[in-house]
């Protein structure tokens, strides 16, 4: 092959120059260019290796079904398994063949097409089998690959994402789709145009026609003139890839001079495919030699970047648009030699090494030549129509799948619709338009007639001599189809799985036909019988940022953010995400056990401050709010006093505990869910299915207030002398403010809500107030604080407070088994007599087995180092080890100065004062099971 | 991305709500329910290939609704307010 530029007819300017690098060697290109059509300028016969064998490849095709051109992009940014014939060339880029080391042109691992016979489908995995698959597997990965990803090479663009609707959404810019948009556009439609090329036009900005008296380029521009007066919505470059539930379409627009492409989620009313037809390669031996080409592409490259593809062509096909390809070459002075399988003669035998040299044909005559041009018929593109659960229909006349059944607001047009030439093409897209009520105002006027598509059947067949390629990109042959065969792997979707045919990056477009019918023929079915495989998204790769937009890095999963958050960078806070909130974990510089083991101490001895907003406060109003208190808690909470606060559980109907917290009852009919912090949405949600499931709705109200309140708690022995000199407006004395108690006080202009609640088992207040407010209430408490010897208090620190409690954290110090019993609270279920969430899952045969896991506090025996969390409880049995349950939570506490921990652990509350054995990691130590409570067990401090 | 009509709110993207069960598994009610029928309540779904009527939640506006769809090829059919039975 010697393809090389020779300008295109009639060209108004000549491009600028462009210049860029392709395995390190330079190319130069014109601006307009693709990666491939510059390659071929500068004839550039071998464009990458394949997959398997590591042959040499060339360009096949001129668009999305290229099989063979796959690059990397290292410049201007990194774009990994790139199709060179769909990406623009431009200066100054860097650009790298794929699975070929260290060059395309001289692949080191290109022996390996020697030992081709060897190497059948699936000879990996028989032969690698023994001792492990996985020693071999980073070898063989390594050799039989695509692109190389650099984890480092993190796009820092993030890529738009838009959200439309519209009428008629067109896909597919060529002849039927621009008299499609015209035609619904005249009508006043809102319409959105799209086409993955550079251009709109398709097959009219490469084949000769006169339309409406003027050439195929003077009716582009025309038409678009009309679109654009019409504000219709024209998106060049742009992928339809998915079409998706509730007519979700999904394109993928490349931007140029962006790193990142824009995702658009269109809703259309109706969507015409214009999606044209993809050819189809001949089967003949060697026919994977670089310079044999799609004759489609062949003439796109010769009308649209004016290079000739060779000097000396043979065409070969089985149809009358080739024959036409084959004129229109030959008009334009290239020396072709059209093989006509109509007319009896074929091609056998492509020979050459590494690029094509000349073709055997079937009646023995050898013909030299420096490209081959095949057209082995036309398939038409009808991924969207298969996604949108559309079956196909075998066409006799076609050879062909075309669209069967229609699909409810989608329809085909042009040669989607199995139309190839330019008549058919306007016609079928009339009856297209026609079922969505769309009536043309004129057809467009052709000269000339259409040509005779007339395609006689050239299928793959079995036992041709040779190598004969079927799957360019993943190396599938006709001798690996008639393995599966043999092998009995003859369903379609074996098949493909088998052999890998049409699972590469181009989704078999150019291959899956061919290999169908080889099969067809191996199991003596009719074509139709084999079937095809099921068609998913995306239609061509979509960029992963694209399908992210925003939803990346700190946007993926954004924490909530406390309102007092600068104040506590302010104190040199360490914040660490707990349960989807940013929270202190702990503050100062020190390194983190010694600032937690101090602010352990200084809560202890004097009073520690802690933000505790993320805290739920979710009120429950109206008349019939008491009543619904005792069905959503396990606990009876009707006979709480106003100004009162109780602890209580909250169960799913399988009886496992959700969630723990205090209520808080405000007035007769106003109570407050203080739910755990992790647990807002949830509780909120379950509180609004019984409300809305069981309960008057006019006569009970739920409002989430945890947003607009912040909560800051003062806990430890001088917390109420601390409280009592920053002023709350109220006697907190223990008569008038008992623990367990709730009262309104202010604080300057403002009321704040006053609860004696305690997580820590010092005397505690929460003080909850406006979260505008909080930091003026947060800076005077930190003031006053200072005479008191006051700590600012980090989560771990309160961690370690509660589990010297021996309280528990619903989720970790529970599992999903947990039941309100195996945590120690039995006496509802013996005494309350109203129906509760989850009631009757507690009397089942399981609820009640006596074996089960229960909260135990664990003591370590054996010295110092406390246990890891997750370490099981084992005893020895006959049988072996077994598991005893398992290890919750594990601290050091610097209040006993040893370390403690609880567990879950079977008949745990019963075998108080018994040792066990605790396994981690293959280790064994001692534990001493005792009450959770291993500090102040009396409860003397609540009021110390 | 599915469209779910929210009879409060009209259509919304399926990312809103959050499916609440069979419409119908009424909660059985009284003090002697037997252990398998409130193990079918917990547990036994329907599962219905084609229609299907379901509680769902708008968690945007919290409110429950019913809604019929069909689970092979998830048209919605209808969404409308429960009834309220506890009045
Ligand atoms: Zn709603």
């Amino acid at each position: 092959m010697t393809s090389f530029r020779i300008g295109r007819q009639g060209e108004p300017a000549p491009a600028k120059t462009i210049r860029f690098s392709f395995d390190g060697k330079d190319v130069t290109g014109l601006e307009g260019d693709t990666i491939a059509s510059a390659l071929l300028a500068n004839d550039i016969a071998i464009v990458g290796r394949s997959f398997k064998y590591h042959r040499p490849r060339g360009v096949w095709g001129a668009g999305v079904e290229e099989p063979n051109a796959i690059v990397d992009i290292d410049m201007p940014s990194a774009v990994r398994n790139a199709r060179a014939t769909t990406t623009p060339a431009l200066d100054g880029m860097v650009v790298r063949s794929v699975n070929a080391h260290p060059t395309a042109a001289t692949d080191r691992h290109a022996f390996l097409d020697r030992f081709a016979r060897f190497i059948p489908s699936a000879f990996y995995y028989k032969t690698f089998m023994w001792p492990d698959w996985h020693w071999f597997e980073p070898n063989i990965r390594k050799m039989a690959g695509l692109g190389i990803l650099d984890p480092t090479a993190i796009s820092v663009e993030r890529a738009d994402q838009v959200n439309e609707e519209c009428d008629l959404l067109v896909i597919g810019g060529g002849p039927a789709g621009l008299f499609a948009a015209r035609t619904a556009s005249e009508k006043g439609k809102k319409v959105i145009i799209c086409d993955d090329g550079f251009h709109f036009g398709g097959s009219l900005l490469h084949r000769q026609a006169n339309i409406d008296g003027g050439d195929g380029p003077a009716w582009i521009a025309a038409t678009l003139n009309v679109l654009r007066d019409r504000g219709v919505q024209l998106l060049a470059r742009t992928t339809a890839f998915g079409l998706y539930d509730h007519g979700l379409v999904a394109l993928n627009e490349i931007r140029p001079g962006k790193a990142s492409s824009r995702l658009w989620r269109v809703r259309p009313t109706n969507v015409l495919l214009a999606t044209g037809a993809i050819e189809r390669p001949l089967p003949f031996a060697n026919n994977d030699l670089p310079g044999v080409m799609s004759a489609e592409a062949g003439l796109s490259y010769l009308r649209r970047h004016g290079i000739a593809v060779g000097r000396r062509v043979v065409l070969a096909t089985n149809n009358g648009v080739g024959v036409e390809t084959s004129r229109e070459l030959a008009d334009a002075g290239i020396e072709v030699t059209l093989v006509d399988y109509r007319s009896g003669r074929r091609l056998m035998v492509a020979e050459g090494s590494k690029r094509v040299a000349g073709v055997k044909l079937s009646d023995g005559t050898r013909v030299a030549a420096d490209a081959v041009l095949v057209s082995g018929g036309f398939t038409p593109t009808l991924h969207l129509f298969g996604q949108a659960k559309g079956k196909l229909r075998w066409d006799d006349d076609l050879l062909t799948f075309v669209a069967g059944d229609p699909v409810p607001r989608l329809s085909a047009g042009g040669a989607a619709a199995g139309s190839f030439g330019l008549t058919g093409v306007f016609e079928s897209t009339a009856r297209a338009l026609a079922s969505f009520g769309l009536t043309p105002r004129a057809m467009p006027k052709i000269v000339g007639r259409d040509t005779d598509y007339g395609i006689v059947a050239a299928w793959p067949e079995p036992n041709m001599s040779g190598r004969v390629w079927i799957d360019l990109q993943h190396d599938v042959t006709t001798k690996d189809i008639e393995l599966a065969a043999r092998e009995n792997f003859v369903s379609v979707e074996h098949l493909k799985r088998y052999t890998t045919l049409g699972m590469a990056t181009d989704q078999g477009k150019t291959s899956n036909l061919n290999g169908l019918a080889l099969m067809a023929q191996l199991t003596e079915k009719a074509i139709p019988e084999v079937g095809t495989t099921t068609y998913r998204p995306p239609f061509t790769p979509v960029p992963f940022t694209s399908l992210a937009g925003v939803t990346s890095g700190s946007l993926m999963n954004p924490p909530r953010r406390l309102v007092l958050e600068n104040e506590h960078f302010a104190a040199g806070a360490n914040l660490r995400e707990y349960g989807g909130w940013l929270r202190p974990a702990w503050y100062g510089a020190e390194p983190e056990a010694t600032a937690i083991n101090r602010e352990v101490r200084q809560a202890r001895d004097s009073v520690a401050l802690f933000d505790a907003s993320p805290l739920g406060k979710i009120e429950v109003l109206g008349p019939q709010a008491a009543e619904f208190m005792d069905f959503v808690y396990y606990n009876t909470m009707s006979t709480l006093k106003a100004g009162r606060c109780r602890y209580g559980f909250m169960l799913s109907e399988s009886g496992i505990v959700y969630d723990d917290g205090v209520l808080v009852r405000l007035e007769e009919n106003r109570f407050i869910v203080s739910c755990s912090s992790s647990h807002v949405p949830g509780v909120y949600a379950l509180l609004e299915e019984w409300r809305q499931d069981r309960f008057d709705r006019k006569r009970l109200f739920i409002h989430n207030t945890t947003a607009d309140t912040a909560t800051l708690t003062v806990s430890g022995p001088k917390s109420r002398a601390l409280l009592e000199a920053v002023g709350l407006g109220i006697d907190l004395g223990d008569k008038n403010l008992p623990h367990m108690a709730t009262a309104w006080g202010s604080f300057g202009d403002d009321t704040v809500r006053i609860s004696r609640v305690s997580f820590t088992g010092d005397r505690s207040y929460e003080i909850s107030i406006r979260a505008d407010r909080a930091k003026h209430l947060w800076k005077t408490l930190r003031r006053r604080g200072e005479a008191f010897n006051a700590t600012l208090l980090g989560l771990e620190a309160l961690m370690v407070l509660r589990a010297e409690k021996g309280f528990i954290v619903i989720g970790k110090d529970s599992d999903g088994m947990t039941r309100p019993m195996d945590l120690g609270a039995s006496a509802p279920l013996a005494k309350k007599t109203a129906e509760f969430i989850g009631k009757r899952s507690l009397f089942t045969e399981e609820a009640q087995r006596p074996d089960r896991n229960q909260l135990v506090g664990l003591e370590v025996v054996d010295g110092t180092q406390p246990f890891a969390i997750g370490s099981h409880g084992v005893e020895s049995t006959p049988a072996g080890k077994r598991s005893l349950g398992y290890v919750t939570s594990s601290y050091f506490s610097a209040t006993l100065n040893r370390p403690i921990a609880l567990g879950l652990i079977e008949r745990g509350a019963a075998r108080h004062g018994e040792e066990i054995d605790v396994q981690h990691l293959g280790q064994i130590r001692r534990a001493r099971l005792v009450p959770p409570c291993v500090f102040d067990p009396s409860g003397d401090r609540l009021n110390g | 991305m599915q469209l779910f009509p929210c009879p409060f709110c009209g259509p919304r993207s399926e990312s809103e709500f959050h499916f609440g069960g069979d419409f119908g598994n009424l909660r059985p009610e009284g003090s002697d329910v037997s252990a398998s029928e409130w193990s079918a309540y917990l547990h036994l779904r329907a599962n219905p290939k084609g229609s299907s009527s379901e509680v769902w939640m708008h968690m945007t506006c919290g409110e429950l609704f019913r809604m019929d769809r069909n689970t092979v090829d998830n048209t919605v059919n209808s969404s409308a307010e429960l009834e309220d039975t506890h009045r």
